[in-house]
């Protein structure tokens, strides 16, 4: 065959610089297979090359040319071509896409390091092997002299100059090579170089085994390692089985495991993030309710107080108000003692303080809780039971919140989206034929948009058109703010209303005590609705609005309805611990805090009973109504912001209420709960996958982010607040007789001094680190100074990845250089070769 | 059956968080009755194409060519290569892994880089093959363009491994979405 003929010419002139056998092992299978396969397919390429004879040799010149190169990307050309494209016009004004190479040039370019380490397994064994030679190095701590000049150009260093050493070899010399690096790192180092490489199960065994066979044999030969460093070893690895299995053990419990498999492989990563954010949520309530159900409410439930007064009937409305049967019991803080609890059941008075605690229990309040002769201390439990929940609250949270920007945040600035969306927009967790589908039309859309865009040129708005815009967007801040602030001002009257109306019915004496709860679940209901309606409105506005980007558009609906629920919440907060706690008289309570306890109760509760409306109006019913009555196709779009907010917002009552009710999170368990099954059902039921892109990490790192700042920090702020300033019931709760929570701390440390003279440096730390701000500011300075440092390292960074930038493509640039030079040679070599040809053509 | 995994040593399973169980079950109902007793049986990939995870997924033969290890290279998987492929679909495997085997799933050709053909192969994939989904030749010509000039740091004309492994680090989405649970 001709085409065959001109590759054995061809084949004499060519040195490669690399190992043929083992770097081209697939390329020239692949090339053979294509030739192969085009002779079955109407041997497009014999039909260029066998006319040679027919043609001028210009013509056959340019035929040549044009056919060897493409031979690697035959299959685009050719379908370039039977779409009637010439590919003269595809061709890029790039010289070197351009350029058509000889068969040699394409033979030394796909033999070029950069390529084959995609395709072939030595390549990847020479970079490890590499890799682990640096790792070596790194941990040596005196580097060779003979090494440094080489390591300045890791270009060539790392594969060049290690290729050719192993030539002789070839794979089996890189291996060993590579073996012999990975028998020389630590063990753990060699776990991780193992798992990071993208080899097979069974070469990694292989490797592995190797690795620790020539290990063995070293140290038996040299007695490097002793015989305790191997026991080390052992002892590593038995942990680090246990480690794996218990690991297992963790995944086959991991919560809704199928369940999210379903979600996700219908709605993708999107609809998947809102509920693994619920799951969340849910750990984080568990791990709220296990630190106060093990140090407040079993020591309580245990030793339950005498309370006064007869037993309450259980009518059911209480569900609903959480008052009646609820209001003396475990659930609120009310029913806790200030007494110390001891072995005999007998409460005693703050007296009985053990004294004879070392200080090292000061943090670790957990072992106030001791054996059956020692006693626990009620109001300090309670204290610092609060007090550690938000503390390690704070500290997970911080952690995830760190976890999730590494993820998102990239010190490089992003260039252009168009690969980013081609590499990573498939998401393979979608299963669902339907689903698919829809994935393939949303990128295809997508990828039409963007060129549209790229392409069109973008008309030049007028300035009346821009100053229209403006007033538009100006327009709906206006409408937003104003709505929430006429909602702020109509909640804060209303709940001003309530509490007056309170004041009246308590004075008078007709009303039943259950009716005058049924009245208080009044505020409640229309927060919630508020909740429910306004984000409606908002969306309307921002319809109108028309923003050009999704994702403008999706953060301006957050920041609105955030800004709506943050400032409810506000005013909530100030009905709560300034009308109601100082004023506590003024209701007749006994006890303001299990009042606001079941404040928070009734809203938690309405938050629920309208997000199961919201689901059951909002989807199920709108989709019957689209369906029958608009004859539409479509279903109705999961709005997964909007719900993320819900929960945020049920999750700071949750933080805010646990110190009034430490059974809070009870209720907010059962509540995420129910949501999930409930939630899960009418997406099935109901939705359809979104066509707008979700953009699921950044969107999670904000939601983390505002569970941690305005959500958290606020409810932290206030339960602070509350500990600090206001003063406890003096009837009820573990706090009576004091005059804040706080001081129920400092008694404590008081009396540990005062009875073991050692301790006085508690005394001192008490005075200089708590109560002292000083302490604090200095803290929040370093904390300012380290931020600052990581910024500017962030900066240098940028700067050294932009030189590097530069750098790479200098690099290419002196590719191109020498990749024309060579394709200037072979074409010196090609008029010779193409005269044999045709000589021995027309002999034949 | 049971032999094949108990051939794999201990602590070379243990690096594969992947429920192994599940997986050796899964892998077990597609095994031909008559392979049964075949020490380590091989799946052709037109049986590893009726799982319901790989069943319509756009690249699922490339992702049997990828992960087999067949000599007649007919994609076919025995236990160990069905490990491979979950285990780089999996939860635990890093992002170097996952966008090495993206990679290798993405070169259509084998050749070790994604030139034109690769990425429109790439590319078509991705918008499904139907009349109304498909691009344009323009637009096909114009995307491609696009994404080489983006992702093409040396100018060579194709992407190859480190280029896109480039790419890809941009992307915090990536390691979550190159995923398949079983």
């Amino acid at each position: 065959m001709a085409h065959s003929v001109s590759f054995d010419i061809l084949e004499p002139t060519l040195e490669s610089p690399v190992d043929e056998g083992v770097v081209h092992d697939s390329f020239s299978r692949l090339i053979e297979e294509q030739s192969h396969s085009l002779d079955e397919d109407g041997d497009c390429l014999e039909m260029q090359v066998l006319p040679e004879e027919d043609k001028s040799e210009e013509d056959l010149l340019e035929e040549d040319r044009d056919n060897v190169p493409y031979l690697a990307s035959l299959t685009w050309d050719q379908s370039e071509q039977e779409r009637g494209l010439g590919t003269e016009n595809s061709r890029q004004t790039d010289p070197l896409i351009g350029e058509q190479w000889s068969y040699a040039t394409l033979r030394v370019l796909s033999s070029m390091p950069s390529r084959t380490i995609g395709r072939s397994r030595g390549a990847i064994l020479s970079q490890y092997y590499n890799r682990t030679l640096r790792l070596r190095r790194r941990r040596q701590s005196r580097p060779s002299l003979h090494d440094c000049p080489r390591s300045s150009r890791p270009s060539i260093r790392c594969y060049g100059v290690e290729m050719d050493t192993t030539d002789v070899g070839g794979e089996e010399h890189k291996k060993d090579k590579l073996v012999n690096n990975l028998q020389n790192l630590s063990i753990s180092d060699r776990v991780r170089m193992l798992k990071g490489m993208p080899l097979s199960v069974v070469e990694k065994s292989e490797l592995r085994k190797l690795a620790s066979n020539y290990n063995g044999g070293h140290s038996l030969n040299r007695g490097q390692i002793p015989c305790c460093s191997r026991l080390k070893y052992y002892i590593i690895i038995a942990l680090r089985h246990m480690w794996y299995s218990w690991l297992s053990f963790l995944h086959s419990l991991q919560l809704w495991q199928v369940a999210l498999k379903r979600v996700s492989g219908r709605f993708g990563t999107g609809v998947l993030s809102y509920f693994v954010f619920l799951r969340t949520l849910l750990l984080f309530n568990i791990f709220l309710l296990f630190i106060t159900g093990l140090f407040l409410v079993i020591p309580q439930a245990v030793h339950p107080p005498t309370h006064p007064g007869p037993p309450v009937a259980f009518t059911g409305l209480e569900l609903l108000t959480g008052g009646g049967y609820f209001a003396h019991s475990v659930m609120y803080y009310g029913y806790y003692t200030n007494c110390t609890l001891n072995g005999s059941c007998q409460p005693t008075q703050n007296s009985s303080m053990d004294a004879n605690r070392t200080g090292s229990t000061l943090v670790d309040h957990d072992d106030a809780k001791r054996g059956s002769h020692l006693s626990y201390n009620m109001p300090l439990a309670y204290f610092f039971t609060i007090g550690m929940a938000f503390f390690f609250t704070c500290i997970i949270l911080v952690y995830s919140m760190s976890k999730s920007f590494r993820h998102s945040f990239r010190v490089d600035k992003p260039q252009g989206s168009l690969a980013l969306k081609v590499f990573c927009s498939w998401d393979f967790k979608v299963i669902k034929k339907s689903s698919v589908k829809l994935q393939s039309e949303n990128i295809s859309t997508q990828f039409k948009e963007l060129l549209s865009e790229l392409s069109g040129p973008h008309e030049k708005k007028t300035v009346l058109q821009r100053l229209a815009r403006l007033s538009v967007h100006l327009l709906a801040w206006v409408m937003c703010a104003g709505s929430t602030a006429a909602i702020l001002l109509a909640v804060h009257y209303f709940s001003d209303y309530v509490h007056k109306d309170l004041q009246k019915r308590v004075g008078s004496a007709t009303q039943s005590p259950l009716e005058k709860e049924a009245s208080l679940l009044a505020l409640p209901v229309v927060v919630s609705s508020i909740n429910l309606l306004l984000p409606g409105f908002f969306n309307a506005v921002a319809w109108m609005e028309e923003y050009d980007s999704p994702s403008v558009h999706t953060y301006v609906a957050i920041f609105r309805n955030l800004m709506l629920k943050v400032s409810v919440l506000a005013v909530l907060c100030y009905h709560w611990l300034w009308r109601i706690a100082s004023h506590p008289q003024e209701l007749n309570l006994e006890c303001w805090e299990s009042f606001v306890g079941q404040e928070l109760y009734r809203f938690l509760l309405m938050d629920f009973i309208f997000t199961i409306l919201d689901t059951f109006f909002g989807e199920f019913l709108w989709k019957l109504f689209s369906q029958k009555a608009l004859k539409r196709k479509r279903k109705p779009v999961f709005d997964i912001a909007r719900n993320v907010l819900e929960l945020i917002y049920g999750q700071t009552l949750a933080w805010l209420g646990v110190l009034f009710a430490p059974l809070l999170p009870v209720v907010q368990v059962l509540k995420l709960l129910l949501l999930f099954h409930m939630k899960k059902t009418s997406l099935m039921l109901n939705c359809q996958a979104s066509r707008k892109p979700w953009r699921a990490s950044q969107m999670t790192t904000l939601f983390i982010s505002l569970l941690c700042f305005p959500s958290f920090v606020g409810a932290a702020v206030s339960v602070t607040y509350t500990m600090w300033t206001i003063k406890p019931s003096e009837r009820c709760g573990p706090f009576q007789n004091l005059t804040t929570m706080f001081q129920s701390g400092k008694l404590w440390v008081q009396e540990l001094v005062s009875n073991n003279p050692n301790m006085s440096w508690l005394k001192w730390m008490h005075t200089y680190l708590v109560e002292n701000p000083l302490f604090l500011f200095v803290a929040a300075g370093i904390f300012l100074v380290v931020i600052y440092f990581h910024t500017q390292v962030v900066d240098g960074q940028r700067k050294i990845i932009n030189l590097l930038q530069e750098q790479i493509e200098n690099e290419g640039e002196d590719k191109k250089f020498l990749i024309i030079k060579l394709q200037a040679i072979h074409e010196q070599q090609r008029p010779q070769s193409v005269q044999r040809q045709n000589l021995a053509g027309s002999e034949s | 059956m049971g032999t094949t995994a108990s051939q794999l040593p201990k602590d070379l399973l243990s690096e594969y968080q992947v429920k192994r169980s599940l997986a050796h079950k899964r892998f077990t109902e597609l095994v031909a009755k008559e392979d049964r007793n075949n020490p380590s049986p091989r799946v052709p990939m037109s049986k590893i194409l009726t799982l319901p995870e790989l069943k319509s997924n756009p690249f699922r033969k490339r992702i049997c060519h990828v992960f087999s290890t067949s000599e007649n290279k007919d994609g076919s998987l025995t236990f160990e290569d069905f490990l491979d492929l979950l285990s780089a679909f999996s939860d635990s495997a890093t992002l170097e892994i996952k966008s090495h085997y993206a990679f290798r799933i993405f070169d259509f050709d084998d050749d070790g880089t994604l030139d034109r053909g690769d990425l429109e192969k790439l590319v078509n994939c991705l918008t499904g093959e139907t009349d109304d989904t498909r691009l344009t030749p323009e637009e096909m010509r114009q995307l491609i363009n696009n994404i080489l000039e983006e992702s093409d740091i040396d100018k060579d004309g194709t992407v190859n491994l480190s280029e896109f492994q480039h790419v890809i680090s941009r992307s915090p989405d990536f390691v979550s979405s190159f995923k398949i649970v079983l």
